[in-house]
């Protein structure tokens, strides 16, 4: 499906810019693509490095799996496939509140450290695992309590009360998750 | 007031983070910086081998949307969005939310711009926003750090949960206003 879509993308794009006498953009917008995506990158050097290295102390001095059994009963539920003592529940948890908390990009290099650790069940196949899609599903959905950069927006343009939409975010927020939820259980067998 | 405290807490969220392992780690008399060290070499790697996955995907958003093919498939669906209730000022926001997250917040901002943070749209375009991630970003990224190329389901599933949050997004909105 991400095969199909990357190449709808590029070709509706090219085949679009040529009709439309839009080239010159695409061109542009092909460079500045490239190296957003590489500044992305950089950019994550520096804290994917900092969280691993976190993340080494709080498995040498057993915090993952004191917060892997904490997480336990619904991690069973949700990832049935994972022992109960794992640090992927523990690196999941960590990514989980960080998204919570609208951590935006710094939750990110945790969700990566969360996707390392199940990849390590995975055996180094090139396949998902039913983990790894579960735990990309809530990831994908998006689960915020506190939506720091629209309240933001919204202060800035004068709203006269800004932080009326956390109710309405939240409710979209579980909602969304579990649509999510849902999808990855119905999909899981087809797949 | 609320809204203070919750800003606070969550600036506090990351160095308290840090702390508590580090301090847990000592307690456990973890030898704390060689073991932040030796865990810490991994970062890098892992942050360069996203390189491929970004750039594929960047990219091939960056024709689609620099080409106008973006502009026009919103202006083929508009009719669309009407049908369901859905002001079609709020579809370019729709089809670049799960694809671009800067792109995204640039159309939000610009529709709390123009029609003012209360209006319907301007509510509507905050909850669409924040009540959704950048799908495929975080697919490709995820995916992309261990190498996994079968994504399987998380595609399809990812987008089903997008639509489902900005339908009821309007939905929502709608109700509230009609209460009101």
């Amino acid at each position: 499906m991400v095969n199909s879509i990357w190449l709808a993308l590029i070709v509706l794009g090219v085949v679009t810019g040529i009709l439309s006498g839009t080239s010159a953009q695409v061109t542009r917008g092909i460079i500045e693509g490239a190296n957003q995506a590489v500044n992305i990158c950089l950019g994550f050097i520096g804290i994917m490095t900092l969280w691993s290295g976190l993340m080494r102390i709080a498995e040498s001095a057993g915090l993952t799996r004191t917060l892997a059994r904490f997480f336990a009963p619904l991690a069973r539920w949700l990832f049935p496939s994972v022992p109960d003592d794992h640090p992927a529940l523990c690196a999941i948890t960590m990514s989980l509140v960080a998204n919570l908390l609208g951590m935006g990009n710094a939750a990110t290099p945790l969700g990566i450290k969360a996707m390392e650790e199940l990849a390590s069940l995975n055996e180094g196949r090139d396949a998902a695992s039913d983990a790894m899609c579960t735990f990309v599903a809530i990831s994908t959905a998006g689960i915020t309590l506190i939506p720091t950069t629209v309240i933001a927006i919204r202060t800035h343009y004068r709203s006269l009360n800004p932080a009326e939409v956390v109710i309405p975010i939240v409710l979209m927020n579980i909602l969304a998750t579990s649509v999510a939820l849902l999808a990855d259980r119905f999909f899981r067998d087809i797949t | 007031m609320l809204l203070k405290a919750v800003a606070a807490l969550s600036n506090l969220v990351v160095p308290l983070m840090i702390a508590v392992i580090c301090i847990a780690g000592y307690a456990k008399k973890v030898r704390v910086y060689e073991t932040f060290i030796e865990g810490a070499k991994d970062g890098f790697a892992i942050a360069i081998r996203l390189v491929p996955f970004l750039v594929g995907m960047f990219v091939a958003i960056g024709i689609f949307r620099e080409s106008g093919a973006l502009a026009l498939l919103t202006r083929i669906l508009s009719p669309l969005t009407q049908t369901i209730g859905m002001p079609s000022e709020l579809l370019p926001l729709a089809l670049i939310r799960p694809l671009s997250g800067t792109g995204a917040l640039e159309v939000t901002v610009d529709l709390v711009r123009k029609f003012g943070p209360d209006s319907l749209i301007g509510r509507i375009a905050s909850t669409m926003q924040a009540s959704s991630e950048t799908t495929i970003y975080i697919i490709t990224v995820y995916f992309g750090a261990v190498g996994i190329r079968k994504t399987r389901h998380s595609l399809a599933a990812g987008l089903i949960a997008d639509f489902a949050a900005f339908l009821s997004s309007v939905a929502i909105w709608r109700l509230i206003l009609t209460f009101d």
